[in-house]
């Protein structure tokens, strides 16, 4: 795998073999020396156009916990104003010989964008409201967890609903996990106002529905998503409380859930806006966990891109042991 | 099982040798250790850790006690990393901490001893064993690095050009021990 | 006096003849004298020379990106005898003075007749009419008004503009953008696609309900409208109900709306970043069909060149624009030419008389006839290439069709009885 860009590039299988990696890599948090020098002599950038301190300090965990050399570069602020060309900020952090650029931008399409003018590894820590594929990841991975507490051997979500509530329009967690549910097979209904939902979403993989409280009793997972105050002023929503009442996983909304029914959000959360804190504190809430799993996800990842060599062919045959 | 460009095969260990060969092991690794106490077995994966469960479960026999049984999954330390597309990781399992025990590596073939090397490292970042052995099915010889076996089943001198391959029936559904001259994969095999 | 002799062209695709070059016009071939300079047309399609209706020259303020003396020289490549160089420049073209100005860099600079385009509002703010009077009596003659790279959104100010161009026949060709339904971050057309990129855009409404609000206002004042760049079906519907009515409406296409679609989005290639945005390819076939039927009667460049460092950034961030001058004639022979949709007569109707005459423009787009003044283009039909854009007269590089094989039609182009390119 050469850049992760999209949770389209996954296929049930990489996807998988992430997850399982990371179930690996989250073993490495309860030990004392938290170290694997697999990517020892690698640089990765973390190059951050917009803010994000838990992405970021995340993404460096990770890579330090590899053993890499992680720095931060912070390019805050819009290339145009600044007058350097994307092109030129990428060029030339790339040009100090690093081997990953793990970029986040405002902007969608910038990392892909970036595959064009560099050699380097290109990983998407968010871009626009395009993708999030990591986040997607460890989405996928808390909810493979609890689904396999009731299930031990599962090994896909054939067979498990996942509903997936908000701001569907700007929201690149809800595309990257809409692409990366449906690898895993899981069955998905979209829920938002009509004015959030996105153009085109008739030909995403997905049922589309506006009545939350009809979806919530079939669903086995339900995923927020963040709305933000400021789409008001777009014309989005009359008010944050018709929000809620129509939107908001409240209380009420809790009991409409199955038992087992797992609770989730990307954060940083609205309490009270789309998700009561009832619900984000409920027992099947598993926002911490999501959290958590985000630095063993990103070493999966910076471990595949970068554990390997950047050219050579795949080897014959099984290596035999030594 | 593809042979292409290389001879028949011929069959160094049959299942009945290579029973013997663990139970005998067994016994020696409980001798040199006067007993099981501080024992851990680690496996290397993926075929050493069957072996691992197999001469646990021979030591279980013997001593009438379950020895600590896991596995040591050794990719992420291997000095050729870069040499490779990335490569799949496997599972790593400590059965207890490894502070202060007598942690016996399991592997099924001794060759340049990269993998060991890898292993010492490995364990080094669990804890600190108060001992470390290494307990291997067969020893094939050509080491590249100052390392030997202390428990060893078969002792089998072979050229370079060959390839030693270990079945056993928990994962190949048999269990013999073979070796096949492969001039064409001698290079792959070396892995300096 | 110099004569130039152009021996068997086809003349319009209507038939074989030769055509006479005495200094600025066309005479009789009889009169060539005996060592005449010999153009040997056989096998070539000569068409009157092409109408740039709509193109950003830059200049004044951009000449890092263009110049009347680029632009022109990519618009003789591309077959072109006159530019019509919009107003959007720096400062803008909204008064007599900066007119002139223009007019006289195209005089002394330009390989074709420039013609520059007035604003219709100071400064191009879309809340006061420029002096259009002025503008018109200048020495520069303005005939044709728009804010183009803005859409005059106030129905108020569009009113009264086309009822003032009245009075000396001038025409206002609106942007079509209605800047409500095209948030000021949106940067492509709102759809499946752009759904999918995560991509801001605006939907084919936007461009529509500005045309069916301006064609009952040209209606009201009976006056002339002109619609830029149309680039939807749903445009091209509001064209044929208003057309039919006997409204007064012209309306043009872009050849990249034409030939490209959505799908380009796919790169997030900032090359194909373009106001109006590229469409899919159902609205790509309706524009085809409205060329030509007529419904769109002419196709304008709206030629965009843009400095590599206003290209190179994120889509959404990236400038609005592509070259088109050097390969118009090529991407409308591909496109309609080869697939029999029009004759070589019609696309120099749309090409050329039909543009001339919106822009009330005397001496260009006139038949290749005796006394005419000699602008003509000769046409290779068959040559083809693959477009390199480091090869272009432009200052820019922003073309879209760069590494494509597209045809590579024109052989030379003679403006006012003087050759301007040769291949």
């Amino acid at each position: 795998m050469r850049h992760l860009l999209s949770a389209a590039d996954l296929d049930l299988l990489s996807a998988t073999e992430l997850m399982d990696l990371a179930e690996e890599m989250s073993l490495l948090q309860g030990r004392q020396v938290k170290k694997l020098p697999a990517l020892r002599g690698r640089t990765v950038v973390n190059l951050f156009f917009e803010d994000s301190t838990r992405t970021r300090s995340s993404f460096e965990i990770a890579g330090k916990w590899l053993s890499a050399d992680v720095i931060n570069v912070s390019a805050k602020g819009s290339s145009v104003s600044k007058g350097e060309s994307l092109r030129d900020t990428v060029l030339t952090v790339a040009a100090m010989g690093v081997d990953a650029l793990v970029i986040r931008h405002h902007a969608s399409g910038a990392p892909q964008q970036a595959t064009q003018w560099i050699n380097a590894h290109v990983l998407n820590a968010g871009d626009g409201t395009h993708e999030h594929p990591t986040q997607a990841l460890l989405d996928a991975f808390t909810l493979r967890r609890h689904f396999r507490t009731a299930e031990p051997d599962l090994t896909d979500f054939a067979g498990k609903t996942i509903a997936i509530v908000g701001d569907l329009t700007h929201s690149r967690v809800a595309r990257s996990n809409v692409l990366l549910l449906r690898t895993l097979r899981a069955d998905l209904v979209l829920v938002a106002p009509p004015t959030l939902l996105p153009a085109g979403v008739e030909t995403w993989p997905a049922q589309v529905c506006t009545e939350l409280d009809d979806v919530l009793p079939m669903v086995d997972a339900v995923m927020m998503l963040r709305v933000q105050r400021e789409r008001m002023s777009g014309g989005y929503f009359p008010t944050p409380r018709e929000y809620t009442v129509g939107y908001g996983l409240t209380w009420p909304r809790l009991q409409l859930l199955r038992p087992g029914a797992a609770i989730c959000h990307p954060g940083p959360m609205n309490r009270g806006l789309e998700i009561s804190a009832e619900a984000a504190d409920a027992a099947n809430s598993l926002i911490l966990d999501q959290v958590a799993a985000g630095v063993a996800i990103r070493m999966s990842v910076l471990y595949s891109l970068l554990g390997g060599s950047d050219d050579s062919p795949p080897p014959t045959r099984e290596p035999e042991a030594e | 099982m593809n042979h292409a460009g290389s001879e028949a095969s011929r069959v160094v260990l049959d299942a009945d040798q290579i029973a013997r060969a663990c139970a005998r092991m067994a016994h020696q690794i409980l001798e040199a250790n006067r007993g099981a106490k501080g024992l851990v077995l680690l496996g290397i994966p993926t075929r050493g850790v069957a072996l691992a469960e197999r001469l646990a479960k021979a030591m279980a026999d013997v001593e009438g006690i379950s020895i600590p049984t896991g596995a040591l999954d050794i990719t992420m330390y291997r000095d050729d990393l870069r040499r490779h597309p990335t490569r799949p990781v496997g599972h790593t399992h400590l059965p207890i901490g490894v502070d202060d025990a007598v942690v016996v590596l399991v592997d099924d073939v001794l060759f340049s001893g990269r993998t060991v090397r890898a292993a010492l490292d490995a364990l080094g970042d669990l804890g600190r064993p108060r001992a470390v052995r290494l307990a291997v099915l067969i020893d094939r010889g050509h080491r590249e690095l100052p390392i030997r076996a202390d428990h060893v089943g078969k002792n089998l001198p072979t050229a370079a050009d060959e390839r030693v391959r270990v079945r056993l029936e928990e994962i190949d559904g048999v269990n013999e021990v073979t070796i096949v001259r492969d001039p064409a994969g001698a290079d792959a095999v070396r892995r300096s | 006096m110099r004569q130039v002799l152009i021996r068997g062209a086809d003349l319009l695709g209507r038939g074989r003849g030769d055509l006479l070059i005495q200094d600025e016009v066309f005479a009789d071939s009889l009169e060539a004298h005996h060592d005449v300079e010999l153009i040997d047309a056989d096998g070539l399609v000569a068409l009157p020379g092409l109408v740039a209706l709509h193109a950003h020259l830059r200049q004044p303020g951009r000449e890092d990106t263009e110049t009347v003396a680029s632009g022109t020289q990519a618009a003789a490549r591309g077959g072109f005898t006159v530019v019509l160089a919009m107003a959007n420049t720096d400062p803008v073209t909204d008064t007599a003075e900066a007119a002139e100005h223009v007019a006289e860099l195209g005089r002394r600079e330009g390989l074709a007749q420039v013609v520059p385009v007035g604003a219709v509002s100071k400064g191009l703010d879309g809340t006061e009419l420029a002096e259009l009077g002025l503008m018109a009596r200048s020495a520069a003659a303005v005939r044709v008004f728009s804010d183009d790279g803005r859409c005059v959104a106030d129905a108020r100010l569009m009113r009264r503009a086309m009822e003032y161009v009245r009075a000396f026949d001038g025409v206002i060709a609106q942007h079509a953008q209605d800047p409500r339904l095209a948030g000021p971050d949106a940067c492509c057309h709102e759809g499946a696609i752009s759904g999918r990129l995560g991509l801001p855009g605006w939907p084919a409404a936007a461009e529509s309900t500005i045309v069916a609000r301006d064609v009952q206002i040209a209606s009201l004042t009976r006056s002339r409208l002109h619609v830029c760049h149309v680039s939807t079906a749903e445009t091209v519907d509001v064209l044929r109900w208003a057309k039919a009515r006997g409204i007064s409406v012209t309306a043009e296409v872009t050849p990249h709306h034409l030939l490209l679609t959505t799908d380009e989005l796919l790169s997030y290639d900032p090359l194909y970043k373009v106001n109006p945005p590229l469409r899919p390819a159902e609205d790509v076939t309706e524009l085809r069909l409205a060329l030509a039927d007529g419904t769109i009667d002419a196709v304008a460049t709206d030629h965009a060149p843009h400095a590599r460092h206003d290209k190179e950034h994120a889509f959404a961030e990236a400038a609005f624009g592509m070259l088109g001058l050097e390969t118009a004639l090529a991407v409308v022979i591909e496109t309609m030419i080869n697939s029999g949709a029009l004759s070589w007569a019609t696309l120099a109707m749309r090409m050329s008389m039909a543009p001339a005459q919106i822009a009330r423009l005397a001496g260009q787009g006139r038949h290749l006839a005796i006394g005419e003044p000699a602008n003509v283009v000769l046409v290779d039909p068959a040559a083809r290439a693959v477009v390199d854009a480091n090869a272009s007269a432009s200052l820019s590089r922003n073309n879209p069709w760069h590494e494509r094989e597209l045809p590579d039609p024109v052989v030379s182009t003679f403006w006012r009885g003087r050759l301007t390119f040769r291949r």
